[in-house]
């Protein structure tokens, strides 16, 4: 198996300052992860045990704003590797929630959570703001919703499957 | 030269974390610590805000218990508000506390830890993916679906919201029960307790082969927990119980809001998880975990008939004693869970108050402190309130099972380097059972740091003068 190529598609699903929300609703499409696990392969994601970001990736989701340097890192890291990258969830696509800290200084939050002696050591850096993904990488498809509902990720993914340009109903383009 | 070995990420949890080992001059293991490496901050941005939005804003702090962030925010609200919840909307909250239960077992259970427990794919890194599961074992994932969607189709139409639910409020819920619903989830019950049913047989079977009791760290600890006044299951509300490492009650009977004053919490400069213990007997001696195994140990029985008797059988199995401190069995202690709360909320489902339309009370800020506690999937998660006249939040306090389980983690991790690392080197197999380890204790990091991260754990050796030597994966 390791390292066998199939004419399935190369899918990767990222988590960076998101609640993981997103990922529970494309596991929310039920049903549908079986036809899933029929025309691709999960080559990296939080469900999966390839800890490394590979190369030829045919489509990644990325959930969450880039709140850390380790966001940005990796959200460059999966744009160079991937031919399609779609933001999946309002956080990827505004901040949203996590982007609440964005009018305080990072110092005054970490000293309002951990009291003000706090040294940590060797922790990676929180980033000035949380960013939008598409502030920082070019982004090919937007699946707004927090989270996007099942039907807007089955929607999409089943275009992508058939080799379709994937349009989302004007009904399915909403925040919130 | 003293070392440092590293593991980053520990994938299949949900978040973004590290281990780090560190080695002596010998190559013999000194300590080994678990962390988490990001951080969110919602105590602070929070400030501020009217504790209106709190339930729908913390629910974001975490996908996989939004409704348990929910409903401890809401039950903070009551307080503040000081009135009396109608009893029907208690109802729903803890249909809702239920669903959440399965939803988050069956997340752990079968999408998170079965790729380790199933031969074909637990031997090849590559095969351990949901895709992988989803081919080789088809049957197991349309099991998962099953019981997730039934889960989060409660969430939607009692909770109001996909993943999120909007309709808990502070005051009660925002809708009420339609008997057309009630029905609906009513009828699909029986079939899915012959699910859980047939998987707590397969788990049986499989968990004779895995061998991984005793291996996963076994050291005892104090348990804290919510039981109801009968010592049976009890997510919402109900009574604090603290049980000691011999299985003897230090505590039982106290209400739920004395929490923060049990409960101390101690910062390390290492990692954004704060490190908590039970205040009366000190950082040392009060170490403990929360969560299912924690829950089991706590009750006298479960409360419903078929998770009595799978209890039993837990209870008595070979290696398990009394109190269960092996971690291991967290994993049939979850599907127990599965049993109960799928036989309760046919209970509560059956009952004909539950379509009551009085859900809501309402009232304005009479009391400047509120604290909501109640037992989310991985255990007790506490939100504490201080607000001014106005309902604006002034103080924010969560305290989340993750991060008290995290000493117990830590200790875990250790008991393990110690014991099968050798000649300074890491292999697949010991990364393998860290890992697993880990993944026992179901740890949910975007709950822990408020912050959710990314793709799981990354381990380290790390040598007497902090270079790292390896790591995995490389
Ligand atoms: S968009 Fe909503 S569900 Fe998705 S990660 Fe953000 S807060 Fe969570």
């Amino acid at each position: 198996m390791k390292g066998e190529r199939t004419n399935r598609l190369r899918v990767a699903t990222l988590w960076l300052s998101g609640c993981s929300g997103c990922h529970m609703s494309l596991l929310d499409t039920d049903e549908f992860l079986l036809k899933l696990a029929e025309a691709i392969d999960l080559v990296h994601s939080p469900l999966a045990d390839a800890p490394k970001f590979p190369s030829g990736v045919d489509l990644v989701l990325i959930e969450g704003g880039v709140g850390t340097e380790h966001d940005l890192e990796r959200a460059l890291l999966a744009r160079s590797r991937s031919r399609q990258v779609v933001s999946l969830g309002d956080c990827a696509i505004t901040g949203n929630v996590p982007a609440l800290r964005n009018p305080l200084d990072r110092e005054a939050i970490i000293r309002e959570v951990y009291g003000v002696a706090w040294q940590p050591e060797r922790l990676p850096a929180l980033l000035p703001a949380v960013l939008p993904l598409h502030r920082v990488i070019a982004v090919d498809l937007f699946i707004p919703g927090c989270p996007p509902e099942p039907e807007r990720i089955r929607t999409v993914l089943t275009a992508i499957i058939r080799g379709e340009a994937p349009q989302l109903p004007q009904e399915m383009l909403s925040f919130g | 030269m003293a070392e440092t070995i590293s593991i980053n990420p520990v994938t299949r949890i949900e978040g973004h974390t590290r281990i780090d080992i560190f080695l002596d001059d010998s190559g013999a293991v000194t300590d080994a610590r678990f962390l988490a490496t990001s951080f969110r901050g919602f105590e602070a941005f929070c400030l501020g805000r009217s504790f209106w939005e709190m339930p729908g804003i913390t629910a974001r702090i975490c996908g996989i218990c939004p409704t348990s962030h929910a409903l401890a925010s809401a039950l903070a609200g009551d307080r503040l508000l000081g009135l009396t919840v109608p009893p029907t909307a208690v109802k729903l909250r803890r249909v809702l506390a239920l669903a959440q239960v399965i939803q988050s077992h069956a997340l752990s259970f079968f999408f998170l830890s079965l790729p380790d427990f199933l031969p074909g794919l637990r031997d090849d890194p590559a095969r351990r993916t949901l895709t992988e599961l989803a081919r080789s074992h088809p049957d197991l994932v349309t099991n998962a679906v099953q019981l997730r969607r039934f889960a989060h189709d409660i969430t939607s139409r009692v909770g109001g919201g996909v993943v999120h639910p909007q309709w808990i409020i502070p005051g009660g819920m925002a809708e009420p029960l339609s008997e057309k619903v009630r029905q609906e989830f009513l009828s699909q019950i029986p079939g899915l307790i012959a699910i859980a049913t047939a998987t707590i047989a397969q788990f049986r079977q499989m968990s004779d082969g895995l061998r991984l009791a005793g291996r996963l760290g076994s050291l005892p600890t104090l348990y804290l927990g919510l039981t109801s006044a009968e010592k049976t299951l009890e997510y919402y509300e109900g009574e604090l119980t603290v049980m000691d490492r011999k299985g003897t009650l230090l505590m039982a009977g106290a209400v739920p809001e004395r929490f923060p004053e049990l409960v101390a919490e101690e910062l390390s400069s290492w990692n954004y998880l704060k490190g908590p213990y039970y205040a009366p007997l000190g950082a040392v001696d009060g170490s403990y975990r929360v969560g299912p195994l924690a829950r089991l140990n706590l009750v006298a029985r479960a409360g419903t008939r078929l998770a009595d008797a799978e209890l039993a059988t837990f209870r008595e199995q070979v290696g398990a004693g009394h109190p269960v401190h092996d971690v291991f069995f967290a994993h049939h202690a979850r599907l127990i869970e599965i049993m109960a709360a799928l036989e309760r909320l046919q209970e509560l489902l059956d009952d004909p108050t539950i379509i009551d339309r009085r859900v809501r009370s309402r009232a304005e800020v009479n009391q400047s402190k509120g604290i909501g506690v109640c037992e989310a999937p991985r255990g007790t998660l506490c939100h504490e309130y201080h607000v001014d006249e106005n309902g604006l939040l002034e103080r924010v306090n969560l305290v989340i099972a993750t991060v008290q389980n995290s000493p117990a983690m830590n200790r875990a991790v250790r008991e393990i380097a110690r014991r099968e690392i050798r000649g300074a080197r890491l292999t697949e197999e010991v990364a393998q059972l860290l890992q697993i380890a880990i993944r026992a204790y179901d740890p949910c990091i975007s709950c822990a740091t408020h912050a959710a991260g990314s793709n799981g754990l990354v381990i380290r050796l790390v040598a007497p003068d902090g270079t790292v030597v390896q790591a995995f994966p490389t």
